[in-house]
């Protein structure tokens, strides 16, 4: 595959959100294991290209809907570091006041929808929030990101036949590690070319390598314009790999450590960075001040979570349902 | 006037579809079809293809797409055939749309009405007869609202597009050729109402065992056992408190509920009762439930399974001693 041209104006930005989400992540492993942070906590180390890539090309009125792998989508979508700490540590500064915790990361004033836990359920929500666009005239996009396990729920199928049934503005973006937790996709699927499955339910499908930030926002740059210009959806497989486990409770007794290791060679951060530096476009410098900006920030983040203040409990039942706070 | 359920359904449908342009139908075969309980016949025409939506087979997807377009700002009316069918989409509503305030902290409202027929009673056999209201009234986070007369089934569709969250609508089957006066139909979507005032006894019930339990109190009546109705008209928010005046004014209690008994909604009522007042009754509760077996085809087998008014009587006349 023929690498694109790498130029700073893109590639600079995109290694910088990657740096963010990769340095916020390692500090939750390390503080989950100091047990500031519990419950479940899914890192996406190793698939930051995918999320860095698809969210420059998105705008700020389109739509986002994730899973529960979701920390790099709500940072990259907008949602400030201190308010993703503070949601992990289960403060009420958090983005969704220490309810939602590492899987339930939301915002709506930047129309992040979450965050959400069962595997699939983020399609029909997003084919609803195109619904809903696409009967208001609201000229806009849902991107919808899901993993390669979510094709294997009836959700995943029911929703991409809607979407270019009723030709809604959705972007369905798979990013493919290969593993539904430990079950890889070759042990769950027939057909493992995810992209005619797409082909089927007649969309546009591409499948990118989802290691390289800017291919993945060349691809996503292009998906979108054609459901601006066309208006029905568009599938975008993006082919990665998490470095880590699946979760903290994940003994990652599936995967070959070859495997592991061959992958981790192809890091999207050091690739973005040597290609960055080999066209002069980063010296060291430069790179050592991106890092330390990282590094600031995920410290500010770590302070404010921690200085926080729990949610009062006997505001345990409000917004159950609706009513004034 | 005089109208049917089916009437007040449809005008209630109308009037939401002409009054306000966020509202819009999805289901099976509401569209071209008409609806599978010929409730929303004709709309195509009128309102046309964008707000009446034919959805394909695919429960799951329409009722979350329906659930998305809430957040997204719409007031979908989304129609699921029968509660049956609502099994393959209770992912969305359990897991997407009753927690979808409170996990976010508040962010986002997710006003949708999900309506379905429900119940036993017209020889549908085992699939199609289900009573499973209980299971969505057991999630924070849903509303459910069982109209069991003309006028709530007029009223209550208007409350509930005015509500801020999913709000789930039972219709019982065999309610819709029904047909009251009905001139006043404003209602509220919190309290219990009392259909026929008494003074020995208590009827507990809601929905389609409504008529059964009417009827019973008439033949109680005659017998000189004077029992009150209380209609429960919503089964979350429960009205505990009518609940718990009726049983302190009578003293005893039966409740009718078309679910199986283990686990029904009569047992969170008597277990109320219990926490609530259980030294004002003066005989040990009863329910009057649906027998613990998949609901048969057979008429006799399906009327032997289902409550009946002879049962409600038997009941009251045990708890009165009588």
């Amino acid at each position: 595959m023929t690498k694109l041209k790498v130029d700073a104006a893109l590639g600079v930005p995109l290694l910088t959100d990657m740096l963010r989400v990769r340095r916020m992540e390692e500090k939750c492993a390390e503080l989950y294991g100091a047990s500031k942070i519990r419950g479940f906590l899914h890192l996406y180390i190793g698939e930051e290209a995918c999320a860095s890539g698809v969210l420059r090309a998105v705008g700020p009125d389109d739509n986002v809907v994730a899973t529960y792998r979701e920390h790099g989508h709500a940072l990259l979508r907008g949602v400030p570091m201190t308010a993703i700490m503070a949601e992990m540590f289960g403060k009420v500064s958090g983005c969704a006041r220490g309810r939602g915790g590492s899987m339930h990361l939301f915002d709506a004033s930047r129309r992040f929808y979450g965050g959400t836990a069962i595997v699939g359920s983020g399609l029909p929500l997003a084919v609803g929030l195109g619904l809903a666009d696409a009967m208001t005239g609201r000229a806009a996009v849902t991107v919808c990101f899901f993993g390669d396990g979510a094709v294997a729920e009836g959700a995943f199928h029911e929703s991409m036949n809607l979407a270019a049934l009723w030709q809604l503005p959705v972007l369905f973006v798979c990013e493919n590690n290969l593993y539904a937790m430990g079950t890889a996709l070759a042990r769950h699927q027939s057909q493992t070319d995810l992209t005619v499955k797409a082909a089927a339910y007649n969309m546009p499908a591409m499948s990118v390598d989802g290691m390289d930030a800017l291919a993945v926002h060349t691809a996503t740059v292009e998906a979108l314009s054609g459901i601006r210009e066309e208006g029905g959806p568009a599938f975008l497989e993006l082919r990665t790999y998490r470095f880590r486990a699946h979760s903290m409770f994940d003994p990652d007794l599936y995967r070959d450590k070859a495997e592991i290791e061959a992958w981790k060679q192809l890091d999207p951060i050091v690739a973005l960075a040597g290609r960055l530096s080999r066209a002069g476009l980063l010296d060291e410098a430069g790179y050592a001040a991106l890092e330390a900006a990282a590094e600031a920030e995920v410290a500010d983040a770590v302070a404010f979570a921690e200085a926080s203040e729990w949610e009062p409990v006997d505001e345990l039942l409000v917004d159950v349902v609706g009513g004034a706070r | 006037m005089r109208m049917t359920y089916r009437e007040a359904i449809r005008a209630g449908l109308r009037e939401a579809l002409t009054s306000d342009p966020r509202v819009f139908l999805m289901g099976e075969d509401v569209g071209h079809y008409g609806g599978a309980y010929a409730m929303s016949l004709g709309f195509l025409d009128e309102f046309g293809p964008e707000r009446i939506r034919d959805t394909p087979l695919s429960e799951l997807s329409y009722v979350g797409a329906g659930i998305g377009a809430a957040i997204g700002g719409l007031r979908p009316i989304v129609e699921v055939m029968t509660i049956n069918f609502s099994l393959l989409a209770i992912d969305q509503i359990v897991n997407m749309a009753a927690l979808y305030r409170h996990m976010s902290g508040g962010q986002f409202s997710v006003p949708v009405i999900i309506r379905m027929a429900t119940g036993a009673g017209r020889q549908l056999a085992a699939q199609h007869s289900h009573n499973l209201e209980n299971w969505f009234a057991h999630v924070p986070g849903l509303k459910v609202i069982v109209p069991a007369t003309v006028a709530d089934a007029r009223g209550m569709l208007p409350a509930a597009l005015a509500e801020p969250d999913p709000v789930l609508i039972f219709e019982h089957a065999m309610l819709y050729n029904n047909d009251e006066d009905v001139d006043d139909w404003q209602c509220d979507l919190t309290h219990a109402a009392i259909r026929r005032p008494g003074t020995d006894a208590s009827i507990i019930t809601y929905g389609g065992s409504l008529p059964k339990a009417l009827a019973a109190a008439e033949a109680l009546a005659a017998a000189g056992i004077d029992a009150e109705v209380v209609d429960l008209r919503v089964l979350r928010p429960l009205d505990r408190q009518a609940i718990a005046d009726s049983v302190r004014r009578t003293h005893r209690v039966v409740v009718v509920d078309e679910g199986w008994k283990s686990g029904s909604l009569a047992g969170e009522v008597i277990a109320g009762l219990a926490e609530e007042c259980l030294y004002d009754l003066d005989a040990a509760p009863r329910r009057v439930c649906t027998m613990e077996v998949p609901i048969p085809y057979a008429k006799h087998l399906e009327d032997a399974a289902l409550p009946s008014i002879e049962a409600i009587v038997e009941a009251v006349r045990q708890v009165c001693h009588a």
